[in-house]
């Protein structure tokens, strides 16, 4: 597992217990406060006491969207229900984030805890946490800490003595990306296929069963605790005027530095990608970071000062999202990074409307011409009116957000697009038809080593003569540049014209 | 409809409820009996629960390593739920095949950090290397290739598995290696079973 790299700039909440403990001990978690701020609630604070708090303290959904986590457990203690339900949302899908993997395998305590609390804000005595089926150790911890918190008597029939009852029971996903928006979720732990219903009525209301249910991200269960004990006020001192806290970012791609960070909300990019993240690996140019996963967008140079936070990363034209930041460099293309969001999208939307499942379809297949070299001039245009279509028109979360990471490639990479459809290049050397092989005459000496070695015998020419590679069959295999002992193999960049 | 379901060494009657006789329908089901026990078993443990289906597949895939149409017939009748629904479900979720794996089945991470940091060589290199596409499984099934959206591993990127094991930083030269380690010869896991 990853330990969180560990400089100055950060701050941990959230993560304030992972790798500090034995998890699979609970009197560890027990010695580092797990469970206190339980035993406060129900001694101390009415339900809407514990809301007010969280509610003064500013904190957010970590989960993507940023809905304010005290307004949201109000509205599910104002339901009027014989039962209701509270369910974690650990179905982390957003490919290159995995903060929730490691604070369900470094301190399960504080999410359990967490959901006890929530249940006694909103009335509800059973909780469900639905795990991706990827994170067989994180579910194996949960089930260790389950089982001893029911021992100790910290979760089950009355609680601390206080006449409060709750149990958490796991529901597993099955590798199925809509499966994170909450009425997907709701819909897959009721043993169905997992898609998405319109909203309202929204899960608050009626959710889990047909019962009222709150849904939060396993993040923000690991922020309640600690503004239970330490009190509103320090929390929302941390972070900017609408961003409270911290926020915990998994930095990966081209990174010195790998691993989960928490930081302040409202700290820049510059910050976490050159003092905590090391800067650019091999020293190469920074490109850009992608943040917010397949429903974000791209953050360039001109955004590296920006303080980070909800509002200001939907203006930068991406989002939150649950806190992956893929660090990109020179070498990567960003036609090829929107075609490669596309292709997830596509594998993953459920189908349910036209939208987004022909609609991303069709952008994939036009990103998919550009990166071949056969885009025109109108396909740019196609691309940007489809892609206001399918965010207007698409029914969840998963089709509204798909087309950003075209919105943003656009707006930010115009003159990569401008490229690949008119001169034909790729400028990052990535894209496998806008580059060829060539010999050079002078430096060949005619050994067909190459020769010998293409596997689709795109290289032709006589013994001692200098060899030719016909760009047209050639697969780009790069056999033949490892082959070469004069190195008279190279890749050019610059277009030739097909015939 | 009434699924009457034959197996292969012993005929097994599982009684389904009766709608209409007239439609009724046979269908066999190449299944041993112990299997068609081991699944029931699993189906009861969960009360023939239909809110517990996806629990139900985990578990039957987990046991019998796919789960093909007889498979979720058997299920259906349990949980009383149509088979299409079932099918629905099954085909939905990724994590569960209709189709044997190869034992040894290959996952590469298709998530974007392993993305990035350059997964598609090393997919392309598995192909090569064993000569099938995604989704497949070799003709020897000793290997089947998937993609996975990110197992969180991203520091290690670009990550595949074999199995249950976890290959970080894999590079495309590095394939060939990993691979040898589980041909005939060299596999620890499959010599027992050879000298059965
Ligand atoms: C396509 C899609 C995928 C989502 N995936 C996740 C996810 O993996 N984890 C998560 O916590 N929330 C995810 N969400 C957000 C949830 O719908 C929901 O807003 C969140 O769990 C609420 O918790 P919060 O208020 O604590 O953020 C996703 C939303 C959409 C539209
Ligand atoms: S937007 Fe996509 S994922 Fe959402 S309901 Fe429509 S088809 Fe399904
Ligand atoms: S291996 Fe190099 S030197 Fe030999 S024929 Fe090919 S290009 Fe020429
Ligand atoms: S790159 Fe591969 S396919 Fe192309 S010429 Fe060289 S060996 Fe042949
Ligand atoms: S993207 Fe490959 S492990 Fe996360």
């Amino acid at each position: 597992m990853e330990t969180p790299v560990n400089k100055p700039k950060q701050l941990r909440i959230a993560l304030r217990n992972c790798g500090m403990l034995d998890p699979e001990n609970i009197a560890e978690s027990i010695v580092r406060d797990a469970y206190q701020a339980l035993g406060k609630v129900l001694k101390e604070y009415s339900p809407q006491e514990c809301i007010n708090i969280l509610k003064q303290s500013g904190l957010r959904g970590r989960g993507g969207a940023g809905f304010p986590t005290g307004l949201k457990w109000e509205i599910a203690s104002k339901s009027k229900s014989d039962q209701k339900y509270v369910v974690c949302n650990a179905d982390e899908g957003d490919p290159g984030a995995f903060m929730d993997r490691s604070i369900l395998e470094g301190d399960p305590h504080s999410v359990l805890e967490a959901m006890a609390i929530c249940g006694y804000c909103i009335g509800a005595d059973k909780g469900l946490i639905y795990i991706r089926a990827e994170y067989p150790l994180a579910i194996k911890r949960l089930k260790i800490a389950i089982s001893q918190a029911m021992e100790w008597g910290l979760l089950g029939k009355n609680i601390l003595g206080s006449g409060f009852n709750f149990e958490i029971k796991l529901c597993y996903g099955a590798g199925a990306f809509v499966c994170g928006e909450e009425t997907a979720l709701i819909h897959s732990m009721e043993g169905k296929r997992g898609e998405p219903t319109n909203k309202p009525p929204f899960p608050a209301t009626s959710g889990f069963m047909k019962k009222p249910t709150n849904v939060n991200n396993v993040e923000t269960f690991a922020n309640i605790a600690p503004i239970i004990l330490k009190g509103p006020e320090w929390f929302s001192s941390i972070g900017t005027k609408n961003s409270k806290g911290t926020k915990v970012f998994a930095l990966a791609g081209k990174i010195n530095h790998v691993g989960l960070i928490e930081v302040p909300m409202g700290t820049s990019l510059r910050e976490i990608i050159y003092e905590i993240g090391g800067g650019i690996k091999e020293n190469k140019k920074f490109k850009a970071v992608q943040t917010g996963g397949p429903s974000g967008g791209c953050l360039t140079e001109k955004h590296l000062d920006t303080p980070i936070d909800y509002e200001n990363l939907i203006a930068a034209g991406s989002m939150m999202g649950s806190g992956g930041m893929i660090v990109m460099d020179e070498n990567d293309c960003m036609v090829s990074v929107a075609k490669f969001y596309l292709d997830f999208i596509v594998g993953e939307s459920c189908g349910k409307c036209t939208p987004c499942r022909v609609g991303n379809k069709r952008l994939y297949e036009i990103l998919e011409r550009i990166t071949q070299g056969k885009g025109v001039m109108k396909d740019l245009d196609k691309l940007k009116n489809l892609s206001y279509i399918i965010k207007d028109t698409a029914l969840c979360g998963l089709g509204q957000t798909s087309p950003n990471p075209v919105f943003s490639t656009l707006e930010n990479f115009y003159d990569e697009y401008y490229e690949h459809v008119v001169e034909k290049k790729c400028r990052a050397g990535h894209c496998k038809n806008l580059f060829h092989y060539v010999i050079n005459e002078e430096l060949c000496v005619g050994c067909a080593a190459c020769k010998r070695c293409c596997p689709v015998h795109a290289i032709t020419g006589e013994k001692r003569k200098p060899h030719y590679i016909d760009s047209n069959i050639c697969i780009r295999c790069n056999e033949c540049i490892e082959k070469c002992s004069f190195d008279a193999i190279s890749i050019q960049l610059e277009p030739k014209i097909l015939v | 409809m009434v699924p009457k379901l034959i197996c292969d060494d012993e005929m097994a009657d599982v009684h389904a409820p009766a709608t209409s006789d007239k439609d009724s329908l046979k269908v066999t089901i190449k299944l041993s009996v112990e299997k068609i026990n081991a699944i029931n078993r699993i189906c009861a443990s969960y009360d023939n629960d239909p809110e517990e289906l996806i629990s139900v597949l985990h578990e039957t895939q987990n046991t019998l390593g796919y789960l093909p149409a007889e498979v979720q017939e058997i299920i259906a009748h349990n949980l009383k739920i149509s088979a299409a629904h079932v099918y629905g479900v099954v085909t939905f979720y990724s994590y569960f095949t209709m189709v044997p794996k190869g034992d040894h089945p290959i996952s590469v991470c298709m998530g974007t950090a392993c993305y990035v940091r350059g997964a598609e060589k090393i997919l392309d290199e598995l192909k090569k290397e064993l000569n099938i596409n995604i989704g497949e499984t070799t003709p020897d099934q000793r290997f089947s290739i998937s993609c996975l959206r990110c197992v969180g591993a991203c520091g290690l990127a670009p990550v595949m598995m074999v199995g249950e094991k976890v290959y970080g930083r894999v590079s495309p030269n590095d394939v060939r290696k990993i691979l040898e380690e589980y041909r005939e010869d060299n596999c620890e896991e499959c010599k027992p079973t050879q000298q059965l």
